[in-house]
């Protein structure tokens, strides 16, 4: 399939990861390896066999809708990068493209 | 200096029941032991490095509270006093939880695992966070953002990973016992290259509330110990359901310490997987797996040969599977609310800050698997890579269950090959995966699996392991042929394998 620079280029802004140029020419080669690799999946001929997403069957849990102590706000902004009036300060979010 | 001559050694080298024991009857304080342990990490550990984070006062004071205790005649626990390294995944309030990335350098987490709760309950003492691959994705311990840890048999030598720091402090006598996590075999292939004990519980056994996920689906929190007994007893201190874990299994964990006490393998059908050996394993490492084979058979087991033809494709499975579950993971990883924040100017906007701050926190392996997951899910490709996965992922569990069918446990060599050098593939990505080449279907099919220390191979003397692998919920099986490979293996060589460890001290 050869993976180019551009190709990973363009993952790594899908997975918000701004790549340097030299980091582009040393992972393009080397993602095209593995995914030549790991495409022997489709090999197997799987048609009808239904996936599994998870080792053991899984059934949805319930609880009790009840009151429980939570983490104080000063607890959860202690690790925020910047915090002001007890709330997460964030850089802009607005007049950006999608 | 041997291990014999070095200071403390009379304490350090003691097992986790001995210790216990002692603590209990008064013969040792909890805090000499504590004190001991701590002492032989200053020592050794600027060496081994297999601590990111050593929480000396703390550990202290916890071992004088268990000590007050049991003078005042309170019930313990059955490990009290006795200290223990936790993976640095596993969030312990008033310690920093780093995994061993710098995207979260310094950063204190605000509540406890609930292993480090049970631990902690368990009047445990935690001497400090174990040195890992970033976020769990390596074996080797060399993708840490902190430094490698190095194998206490050969110190140029990788420990093995992502627990490789877990296993280390264990083999260099650091802790007695050590938690880890397995997500693809990094308890077990680290247990194999050091020479020690490692389980990985069946998925669902113990709790990942508090294990900061890679990926999700296949996870689990598992015990490191230096004897399989040891082992047992702390797989029952932190196995068992978990309401805060919405895949923690509702049942009773199989008594694993009768099982590892017991040692008993007569009339157990143990089934040899054809796959896993031949082309690409050393010749010491099936060369030791053979005669641990007939040893089992020589204590009353029946040995069979099962095949599991679509254990082949296990390992590109995973290597879509466990990208693309992290790539999501590691999306909160977003430089909001936690951790690194880089290139908030004023100006940037928030995704390209995120942009910026994943660029400069994560290393080289992490971006891989990010974007190999990115691919594997994008339309277009999902359904001939993920959903491929996920279809084949259901054929290796249906070998498991025909294997099943025939014996009671399945073995393997744990990894195909033992100890290489730092440095030697951290280049080379396909070859640094093919180190989980027999501990990966243990993880998609969610059963329990070990890995015990069965000798060196005679070509580097350097430690093998030995995979068993037993179904869901029968974790029990894996500590009777445990038990008694390393009961056998014991009386044959005079002593544990770690008896002919070089000392890591005289290494200063």
């Amino acid at each position: 399939m050869a993976l180019t620079a551009e190709d990973v280029a363009n993952l790594a802004r899908l997975a918000r990861i701004e790549l340097s140029e030299a980091e582009l020419e040393v992972l393009a080669p080397q993602l095209d390896v593995i995914l030549e690799s790991v495409a022997r999946v489709s090999d197997v001929a799987a048609q009808d066999i239904p996936p599994t997403s998870h080792a053991l069957p899984l059934t949805n849990v319930f609880r009790e809708d009840e009151l429980r102590p939570s983490l104080s706000r000063e607890q959860v902004l202690a690790g925020a990068p910047a915090a002001e009036q007890m709330r997460f300060r964030v850089p802009k979010i607005l007049g950006e493209e999608a | 200096m041997t291990l014999a001559e070095a200071p403390n050694a009379e304490i350090i080298r003691q097992t986790a029941v001995d210790l216990a024991t002692k603590i209990k009857s008064g013969e040792l304080s909890a805090v000499e032991v504590t004190r001991s342990h701590l002492d032989r990490i200053a020592e050794v550990d600027g060496e081994i490095h297999a601590f990111l984070y050593v929480d000396g006062e703390r550990a202290l004071a916890s071992a004088a509270r268990v000590d007050a205790k049991i003078a005042a005649g309170e019930p313990v626990g059955p490990l009290a006093g006795v200290p223990l390294a936790l993976k640095d995944i596993l969030t312990y309030t008033g310690a920093p939880t780093t995994c061993g990335s710098k995207i979260l350098q310094g950063w204190l987490p605000p509540y406890d695992a609930t292993v480090t709760r049970r631990l902690l309950d368990h009047d445990m003492v935690i001497l400090g966070k174990t040195n890992l691959d970033e976020f769990a994705m390596g074996s080797s311990t060399e993708n840490s953002a902190y430094g490698p840890t190095r194998n206490p048999w050969d110190t140029s030598r990788i420990p093995g990973g992502s627990g490789g720091g877990s296993a280390a402090a264990v083999a260099a006598f650091e802790a007695p016992l050590a938690i880890g996590t397995d997500t693809g075999g990094s308890i077990r292939q680290p247990a194999a290259v050091t020479g020690t004990v490692g389980v990985k519980p069946t998925y669902g056994g113990s709790s990942r509330y508090g294990l900061v996920a890679l990926a999700s689906s296949l996870d689990q929190p598992g015990p490191c110990a230096r004897s399989v007994l040891d082992a047992a007893l702390l797989h029952q201190a932190i196995a068992g359901h978990d309401p805060c874990d919405s895949t923690s299994i509702d049942q009773p964990v199989p008594d694993v310490v009768t099982a590892a006490r017991s040692a008993d393998v007569s009339r157990m059908k143990i089934g040899v997987v054809t796959e896993l050996g031949g082309e690409g394993y050393a010749p010491g490492v099936e060369q030791r797996f053979n005669e641990a084979v007939e040893l089992l058979a020589s204590l009353g087991a029946e040995i069979i040969e099962v095949s599991c033809p679509h254990f082949v494709y296990a390992l590109p499975t995973y290597y879509l599977i466990l990208p693309a579950e992290c790539s999501s993971n590691l999306a909160k990883f977003d430089a909001m609310r936690f951790g690194l924040r880089v290139g908030d100017d004023g100006f940037a906007s928030a995704e390209q800050v995120m942009a910026a701050t994943r660029e400069a926190g994560f290393g080289a392996e992490v971006k891989r698997r990010i974007i190999i997951g990115t691919y594997a899910l994008s339309s277009g490709y999902y359904e001939a890579y993920y959903g491929q996965a996920q279809k084949v992922r259901t054929l290796i569990s249906r070998d498991f269950d025909q294997a099943f069918s025939q014996a009671d446990v399945l073995v393997s060599p744990s990894t195909p090959i033992t100890a290489f050098k730092i440095g030697e593939k951290v280049d080379d990505p396909l070859a640094m995966y093919r180190n989980d080449l027999c501990t990966i279907p243990s993880n998609l099919a969610g059963n329990a699996s070990a890995s015990f220390p069965v000798g060196l191979a005679p070509e580097d003397g350097l430690p093998v392991g030995f995979q068993v692998m037993a179904p869901p919920l029968a974790d029990d099986r894996l500590y009777r042929v445990g038990g008694a490979l390393e009961a056998a293996l014991h009386s044959a060589w005079n002593g544990p394998l770690l008896d002919r460890l070089p000392d890591p001290g005289a290494l200063r």
